[in-house]
């Protein structure tokens, strides 16, 4: 199973390489992990998405991962109201005469085109990452000739309903 | 000779702190030594750690560097210094090979919780990256196999880095830390001002029960109709050993130790079980087996200990205290966490004065299993049996001595044989099993407890791995008593073999081995060889009466078996040898 697990850490020398290393170490899967600074400086903030095989597992994980020195703050989100959200810049062989028709496609996707030359095309989307799989679905028969995904980055919401529908219960992590 | 060692450490004690004189950043190390109160450098020199050699040598701090002949020397007789002594160990060596040479030790400290600290060399910031000659990635290799590790990239941040280090090393879960510094820091003209205080948010060890779990735990015992302790090495690091007595004396709880957690219980006390695991009493596995509450106190469930996880306590409440709460629930689902330093959680038991279970039947019933199934072993008239040296040697130290032992079967015996009644007297490398780790360790010990009796315990095998360490004892005067149970082979290995591969002794036969008294000779130590049963106690006489290092070789019977013994596999309550 897919869980969302975010980490605030001290931004000390190695710290991703620890984590990351501890990670493979211990035979975690990790699908995507994304780093960046927060709004407290020296502090930085890992969203890390994890597959692994039952709760013993994601407790295990996040004991290992408060366990770092580095790290200061471990939370599993996965069943939380969060905002999460990954970028994803995608390369799209198309001719002169496709255009239109690949801008149609991404336009209720809100990505943006961001280059076009004679025979490519590439868009950024932003969105939850079923959001974005969905448009690279309806692009690959087009010719994908590069992608890069960010990894997922995500927030709790202000508000915490009580009820358990939450957006990433939607997207099926 | 013991009077001279101790000497030194008294010296040490009352020598002025140096203060002034901040030349380098060597000199700066030096004295964030000092002011971490350490007593003792294992280390070796070498290029990169020129500048802080130099500054050892131009300092008068009060302590003192043990020079080993190989790094991994330095750094298990740093283990058993801290082992028995509670203080950390710490360790200096060079770039590259220096450092490299430690990783086994590392290792071995970050399995076993062992508070290290250790230095090491590191090319000059500026080349860094180049492979510059004896660079290596210190950080990287060690950042698996240390609780923490440093690079110092500014020499502002020496002091604070030195004084965290410590601090790291030796609270909460001890573990060790790596501070690798760059030549052109040891080399760099120090400020004098340094601000050394720390703050590490990530690291707030949590040392106090939480009184809901303790609740529950007393609880739990006081229904419990078939309770068991199981006590571990966490027992030791809290130095929680008459806190452990009082309570398993106040609740007459039958106690299993781990092999790390011996001398953490008195063996000879009426409700000590034995060890448990691969090796361990029927009793103690028994006990374990069938007991309807199981509190673990500073173990880890390592698996030589429960053995196949199905078969492990299968119908027990399951109580952990720890002071690491990813111990907790990672090998055994635990029902009662308790997140806690063992005295403290110990303490907060006693206060509660919870009710008594009501269990004689089940300490009746494990008492038969003690009488039943005891440790066993066979004599022969061929050589010396290792059980019965063992016992031998318990007599005649009264049971006193310090012992280290390096791995294997000879490991296993003194496990069970040299019944320990008293705390951190038992020096073994557990998780890690490295072979090698007796002798050197030995050396550690006795220059951390100059007035104790040290005996090393080795194979012919792994005492062959550090030997090179011989030097020291006559260096240092050190009057470490080294007995080899020798049998000419790698013996867990081929009992292994012998059970496990159709005794094929695949290069595990040590035909040819050296002569350990001309050894002993040319190092300037009194070596012996005993090979009848009927010379050993003259022999153990004149080993402990002698003022100074002895090495003897004990020829032991060559295919005794470790016995009684849980199959790779098998569960705890499928011991095979349980009896004659």
């Amino acid at each position: 199973m897919k869980r969302i697990i975010t980490a605030t850490v001290q931004n000390r020398s190695g710290v991703l390489n620890r984590i990351t290393g501890m990670l493979q170490r211990r035979q975690f899967n990790i699908e995507s992990i994304s780093v960046g600074e927060t709004e407290t400086p020296g502090i930085s903030k890992m969203t890390l998405v994890v597959d692994v095989a039952d709760d013993q597992k994601t407790e295990q994980l996040t004991k290992q991962l408060n366990k770092q020195i580095d790290v200061i703050k471990v939370s599993d989100i996965t069943d939380k109201a969060v905002v999460a959200r990954e970028l994803a810049l995608i390369k799209v062989a198309s001719t002169p005469q496709q255009m239109t028709e690949i801008q149609g496609l991404v336009t209720p996707f809100r990505g943006a085109v961001m280059d076009v030359s004679k025979d490519s095309i590439t868009i950024q989307v932003t969105g939850k990452p079923d959001k974005i799989d969905a448009l690279i679905a309806l692009l690959r028969p087009y010719g994908i000739k590069e992608l890069a995904r960010t990894g997922v980055t995500a927030l709790l919401r202000g508000h915490q309903p009580q009820a358990h529908v939450t957006e990433i219960n939607q997207f099926s992590v | 000779m013991k009077a001279e060692a101790k000497k030194w450490k008294e010296d040490a004690a009352v020598s002025m702190k140096q203060t002034d004189n901040l030349e380098t950043g060597a000199d700066l190390l030096i004295q964030s030594l000092i002011d971490a109160d350490v007593e003792i450098i294992f280390g070796y020199p070498g290029g990169a750690v020129l500048p802080i050699y130099d500054a050892i040598y131009r300092s008068n701090a009060p302590f003192k560097h043990v020079l080993s002949r190989h790094e991994q020397g330095s750094i298990f007789a740093a283990e058993g210094y801290a082992r028995v002594t509670g203080k950390p160990g710490v360790v200096l060596a060079t770039s590259g090979p220096g450092a490299t040479n430690l990783i086994t030790g590392i290792t071995d400290a970050m399995m076993d919780s062992l508070p290290l600290v250790i230095f090491t060399g590191q090319v000059a910031n500026q080349v860094i990256g180049t492979d510059a000659f004896q660079e290596s990635d210190v950080l990287g290799i060690t950042t698996p196999i240390t609780k923490y590790n440093y690079q110092v990239k500014d020499i502002a941040d020496l002091p604070r880095i030195v004084k965290e280090a410590f601090h790291i090393a030796t609270t909460g879960r001890p573990g060790p830390v790596v501070v690798d510094i760059p030549k052109n820091i040891s080399e760099a003209l120090p400020k004098r001002n340094y601000d050394t205080n720390f703050y590490l948010p990530g690291y707030q060890p949590t040392t106090k029960p939480n009184p809901l779990q303790i609740k529950k735990l007393s609880d739990a015992l006081a229904k419990a109709k078939k309770p068991v302790v199981l006590a571990g090495a966490g027992i030791l690091f809290a130095d929680a050993n008459e806190e452990l007595k009082q309570f398993v004396e106040a609740y007459d709880l039958p106690v299993v130790n781990t092999l790390l957690g011996l001398g953490s219980f008195p063996g000879s006390n009426p409700l000590f079980l034995g060890m448990g695991g691969m090796h361990g009493t029927y009793a103690a596995n028994m006990g374990m087996y069938e007991c309807d509450l199981l509190i673990n106190i500073g173990a880890r469930f390592d698996d030589r200990l429960t053995g196949n996880l199905k078969l492990f306590a299968p119908n027990a409440t399951v109580a952990h205290i720890d002071i690491d709460p990813a111990e907790i629930g990672k090998n055994v689902p635990t029902e009662i966490p308790v997140v806690a330093d063992a005295k403290k959680a110990l303490q907060a038991l006693l206060e509660r004065k919870g009710k008594k279970p009501e269990h004689q039947e089940w300490l009746e019933h494990l008492n038969t299993y003690k009488e039943e199934y005891p440790l066993w072993y066979e004599r022969s008239e061929e050589a010396i049996s290792p059980q019965w040296l063992m016992k031998k040697i318990h007599e005649k130290t009264n049971g006193e001595a310090i012992v280290t032992t390096d791995v294997g079967q000879h490991q296993m015996w003194a496990a069970q044989y040299y019944t320990l009644d008293k705390p951190h007297n038992w020096v073994t490398s557990g998780g890690l099993g490295s072979m090698g780790f007796g002798f050197p360790s030995a050396i550690g010990a006795q220059l951390g407890r100059p007035d104790d009796i040290v005996i090393s315990i080795s194979g012919d095998g792994g005492f062959q791995m550090n030997m090179q360490e011989l030097t020291l004892l006559k260096e240092y005067n050190l009057p470490v008593k080294i007995i080899i149970l020798n049998n000419g082979a790698l013996g867990m290995v081929r009992q292994w073999q012998e059970e496990f591969y159709e005794e094929r002794y695949s290069e595990s036969l040590l035909d040819v081995g050296p002569d350990f008294v001309k050894l002993a000779d040319s190092y300037g130590i009194l070596g012996m060889r005993v090979d009848k049963e009927t010379d050993v106690d003259a022999a153990l006489d004149k080993i402990i009466a002698h003022d100074g290092p002895v090495l003897a070789d004990f020829r032991i019977i060559r295919f005794e078996k470790v016995y009684p013994m849980i199959a790779p596999g098998k569960g705890i309550n499928q011991m095979v040898g349980v009896k004659k």
